[in-house]
C-alpha cells in the first residue's frame, strides 16, 4: 500500500484541475497578450479563474492578486521591493519576521541584513507560536515591515495574524502574511484584518506546481521584481503561465468547496490518528491541537532519529517528513523543536505527517501499524535503549 | 554548478547496496551483558560517542580476551540516520577478531570502503561522511577505555577535516606551496572541507578547533607580513652581488634571508633550520642546511619546502645558490 502523508510539501493535483488546465496545453495555446483568436480563446479561462481566486481569499476587486511562479517568487518580491523602497533609500532600517518562517521568507531576509538592513528575529513560545506582543515590544517607527506566517508549515501551529495586523496599522508598517498553509486549512479573508501582503501556493491546496500568488491591498503597491513586457498589470512581466492559472481557479474552488469537510471529517481522522501514535511511550506533539491546521502532526519518538524513521516508513510505502537532521543538507536540527525548548535529545526525533482530503481511513490504519513496527525496530538499535552495565558512565550526552 | 547540482536527488539514491542492506537488517547490532563477556572470559567494554542533540549516537560493546587482546565479539547501538546504523554496523564487523592494537588503526575510510559496492563508487553522498567518523572515534574510545589511556593518545597529529582525515600540517602546507584562496580550492586540493562540512566555519555540525577558513585566514596574514619584509629588504639587503661578497658577508646575507623569510614558516609546523656551511661548486653557490624540531622527518622537507627555501634564497640573493639539507 502507498501512502502519501506529506500534504504540506506538495498535494496530489485534484484530477477535476487536471482536466479544467487540459485544453490549454494542445488546443488553447496562444499567448494571450497577442491580437488573434488565439489569445482570446484563452481570456474566458483566465477571467473565470481570476474570479475564482480573488473570491477564495475574499479580495476586493480593486485589489491585487498578483498570479507568480511560486510562493517563493512571492515571498521574495515582498521584502526585496521593500528592501529597494523603504531600507536602501534609508526611509527605514528595520524588518520583522518570525523565526520559524519558510525558507523563501528567512534567506530573503537574511540578504537584506547583510545589506545593512536591522531585522528581528520574532521568537515562538513552547506551543510553536509567536506571541503578537514582540511585534509590539520591537515596532519603531523605523520598522518598514513585519512579515510573519499564517500557518507554519512544520508544526501547523497557527499564528496570531489577526492581532498583528492591528499592531502593524497601529504604527503604519506594512503587513506580509505567507499563507500557503493557509489556504485549503481554514477560512482565508483578507477583508477580516490588516493585512498588506498575502502569500499563497497552488500546489499546496491540489494545485499544479509553478503557479504562486502575491495579495497586494491597494495603495500598497510593490515595485516589480521581474520587468518585461508588462502583463500582470505591468507588477509581474512574463508570459502568462495559462494553464497554470485555469489550475490554481480551479484548485482555489475546489478547495473552499471542502472547507468544512477538512475542519472537520480531516480533523477527526487526525485527531483519532494522533492518539493512536501517542499510545507509544516516549512521544509527544507540538502545539495543542485546537492551535494547529486540522490536518498537521509534528510528532517526536524519542531514540529514533527522523531520517530512519521516515527509512522505515518508506519501506513500507508511506511518504512523510522530517525538517531534522540527516534529511537535510545541511544536517541542522528541527528548528521548530529547537525554538519550542524541547530538550536537546529530542531535537533529531520529530516526524510530520500532514493529511489531506484525499486521506482515507485505511491509510492511516495501515501506516499507524507501519510507525508502531518502525518504533520497535529502531528503538531496538538505538543506543539510547541500550544496555550499559552498572557503574558505566554514559558519554551519550557529551557535545562532540 | 552543473546539471548534477541544479536537480539534486535524494540523498538515498547515493546509498550503497551495501548501506541500504545493513540499515535494513544490521549484522552486528545488539548488546554484550557482562555474563556474556564473563562466560567467553573476556572483558567487557561498552564505549560512547556522539550525543543524540548532535543527530547521532552510537555505543560500541567489545568482548576481549585480556590474554591476547583479540577482539572475540562486536555489537554496536545508535541512534541516527541509516548512513549511522550502516557504519556503526560495519564498523563492529571490522573490529571482530582484531587486537585491539590492530582496531585503533580502523579508519572512517576503511569503514566508508567497506560499505562500497564497487571501488570507485563512494558508499554515501560527501554530506553522510561524517557518519563514519563517529564510528571511527568510538574504536579509540573503546581501546583507550580497555588500555585505561586517554583517548587523544591515539591521535598522532590534528586533523582539522575528520570525513577525509586530513592534518592540519598537511592543510598548511598545500594552502602555502599553492598559494591557495578559497575553501572550493582547499577541497579540490586536498578534499578537506568536501563532506559533512563542519570543519570550513564554526556553526556547522561539529565543533572544532581549527577551522578552514582560519587557515586561509593565517596564510593571508602570512602572505601582508612577507610583504612588508619584502619592501624592507630592498632597504636593508647587503649591498652588492652575492657572487662578490666574502665569505663572512654571504653568511650574514644567508642568515638574514632565514631569519627574514624562511625561519617563520617553519616555525609555523613547529620546524626551524639552521645553516652548516656555504661553499663554490663551479658555478653553483650550495648552501648546506639542516632541519630542527618537526622539519626533520617531514615528507615534504626533501621536495616541496626545500624547493620553497631554495627559491627564496635565488629570488633573494643568487640563482645560482643550491639548497643541500645535511
Amino acid at each position: 500500500m502507498n501512502v502519501y502523508l506529506d500534504n504540506n510539501a506538495t498535494t496530489i493535483v485534484d484530477p477535476h484541475v487536471y482536466e479544467a488546465m487540459e485544453p490549454y496545453f494542445v488546443q488553447k495555446y496562444g499567448n494571450p497578450n497577442s491580437l488573434h483568436a488565439f489569445a482570446s480563446d484563452t481570456h474566458p479561462g483566465i477571467k473565470s479563474a481570476m474570479e475564482k481566486i480573488y473570491a477564495g481569499i475574499n479580495s476586493p476587486r480593486e485589489d491585487s492578486v498578483v498570479i507568480t511562479s511560486c510562493a517563493t517568487e512571492s515571498n521574495n518580491w515582498v521584502l526585496k521591493s521593500i528592501y529597494f523602497e523603504y531600507i536602501l533609500t534609508g526611509k527605514k532600517n528595520h524588518i520583522m519576521i518570525s523565526e520559524v518562517e519558510h525558507p523563501s521568507v528567512i534567506a530573503t531576509a537574511k540578504w537584506v541584513e547583510s545589506m545593512g538592513c536591522k531585522v528581528t528575529y520574532l521568537p515562538i513560545n513552547n506551543e510553536g507560536i509567536v506571541d503578537a506582543q514582540a511585534v509590539r515590544d520591537n515596532i519603531t517607527d523605523k520598522t518598514a515591515l513585519v512579515s510573519v506566517m499564517w500557518a507554519n508549515n512544520e508544526t501547523g501551529a497557527i499564528f496570531p495574524v489577526e492581532e498583528i495586523g492591528d499592531i502593524c496599522e497601529e504604527h503604519g508598517v506594512l503587513f506580509h502574511t505567507d499563507a500557503v498553509q493557509a489556504i485549503g486549512k481554514f477560512p482565508v479573508d483578507v477583508q477580516s484584518f490588516n493585512v498588506d501582503y498575502l502569500t499563497f501556493s497552488a500546489h499546496k491546496f491540489h494545485g499544479p506546481k509553478g503557479v504562486g500568488a502575491l495579495y497586494i491591498k491597494k495603495g500598497k503597491e510593490l515595485m516589480p521584481l521581474f520587468h518585461g513586457g508588462a502583463q500582470m498589470g505591468g507588477y509581474r512581466s512574463g508570459t502568462l503561465n495559462v494553464a497554470g492559472i485555469v489550475g490554481m481557479g480551479k484548485a482555489m474552488e475546489a478547495a473552499v468547496e471542502a472547507l468544512d469537510f477538512e475542519m472537520t471529517n480531516i480533523r477527526e481522522m487526525r485527531d483519532a490518528f494522533e492518539d493512536e501514535l501517542l499510545k507509544s511511550k516516549d512521544t509527544f506533539v507540538v502545539t495543542p491541537r485546537n492551535k494547529r491546521t486540522p490536518n498537521t502532526i509534528l510528532i517526536s519518538f524519542r531514540g529514533i532519529e527522523g531520517e530512519s524513521m521516515l527509512w522505515d516508513l518508506n519501506r513500507a510505502g508511506i511518504g512523510a517528513s522530517t525538517g531534522s537532521a540527516c534529511a537535510s543538507e545541511d544536517l541542522e536540527a528541527n528548528s521548530v523543536m529547537e525554538a519550542i525548548g524541547a530538550a536537546d535529545d529530542l531535537a533529531h526525533t520529530a516526524i510530520r505527517f500532514s493529511l489531506s482530503r484525499y486521506t482515507t481511513q485505511e491509510e492511516l490504519d495501515y501506516t499507524l501499524k507501519a510507525v508502531q513496527a518502525a518504533v520497535i525496530r529502531l528503538r531496538g538499535i538505538s543506543s539510547s535503549y541500550a544496555y550499559a552495565p552498572e557503574g558505566h558512565e554514559s558519554g551519550l550526552d557529551a557535545h562532540h | 554548478m552543473g546539471i548534477d547540482s541544479l536537480v539534486g536527488g535524494t540523498i538515498w539514491d547515493e546509498y550503497s547496496d551495501k548501506v541500504t542492506n545493513l540499515m535494513n537488517n544490521p549484522q552486528n547490532m545488539g548488546e554484550i551483558t557482562e555474563e556474556e563477556a564473563e562466560a567467553m572470559h573476556a572483558k567487557l567494554i561498552v564505549a560512547d560517542f556522539g550525543a543524540e542533540s548532535c543527530g547521532d549516537a552510537v555505543r560500541l560493546y567489545w568482548a576481549v580476551d585480556p590474554q591476547t587482546d583479540k577482539i572475540l565479539s562486536s555489537k554496536f547501538k545508535s541512534f541516527g540516520c541509516g548512513t549511522a546504523i550502516a557504519s556503526s554496523d560495519t564498523m563492529a564487523e571490522l573490529c571482530k577478531d582484531k587486537t585491539v592494537d590492530e582496531a585503533v588503526k580502523i579508519t572512517n575510510i576503511d569503514v566508508e570502503l567497506a560499505m562500497r559496492d564497487d571501488a570507485d563508487t563512494p558508499a554515501v553522498p560527501p554530506q553522510k561522511m561524517h557518519c563514519s567518523v563517529m564510528a571511527y572515534d568510538v574504536i579509540k574510545k573503546a581501546a583507550a577505555q580497555y588500555k585505561g589511556v586517554d583517548m587523544e593518545s591515539f591521535e598522532e597529529e590534528v586533523i582539522v577535516c575528520e570525513c577525509a582525515r586530513v592534518t592540519l600540517s598537511t592543510l598548511q602546507e598545500v594552502i602555502r606551496l599553492n598559494d591557495l584562496t578559497s575553501i572550493e580550492q582547499i577541497t579540490d586540493y586536498t578534499k578537506a572541507g568536501g563532506f559533512c562540512k563542519s570543519c570550513i566555519k564554526p556553526g556547522g555540525h561539529e565543533e572544532k578547533d581549527v577551522y578552514l577558513v582560519d587557515l586561509l585566514d593565517e596564510y593571508e596574514k602570512e602572505k601582508l607580513a612577507g610583504k612588508a619584509s619584502l619592501g624592507n629588504d630592498t632597504t636593508t639587503a647587503p649591498a652588492g652581488d652575492f657572487a662578490t661578497m666574502t665569505i663572512v658577508q654571504r653568511i650574514k646575507a644567508v642568515e638574514k634571508v632565514v631569519d627574514d623569510n624562511i625561519r617563520q614558516m617553519l616555525v609555523m609546523d613547529g620546524g626551524d633550520m639552521e645553516i652548516l656551511d656555504i661553499k663554490e661548486n663551479g658555478e653553483n653557490i650550495d648552501i648546506y642546511i639542516r632541519y630542527l624540531g618537526a622539519c626533520s622527518g617531514c615528507a615534504s622537507s626533501s621536495t616541496d619546502t626545500l624547493f620553497g627555501i631554495e627559491n627564496i634564497f635565488k629570488e633573494k640573493l643568487s640563482q645560482n645558490i643550491r639548497v643541500l639539507p645535511i
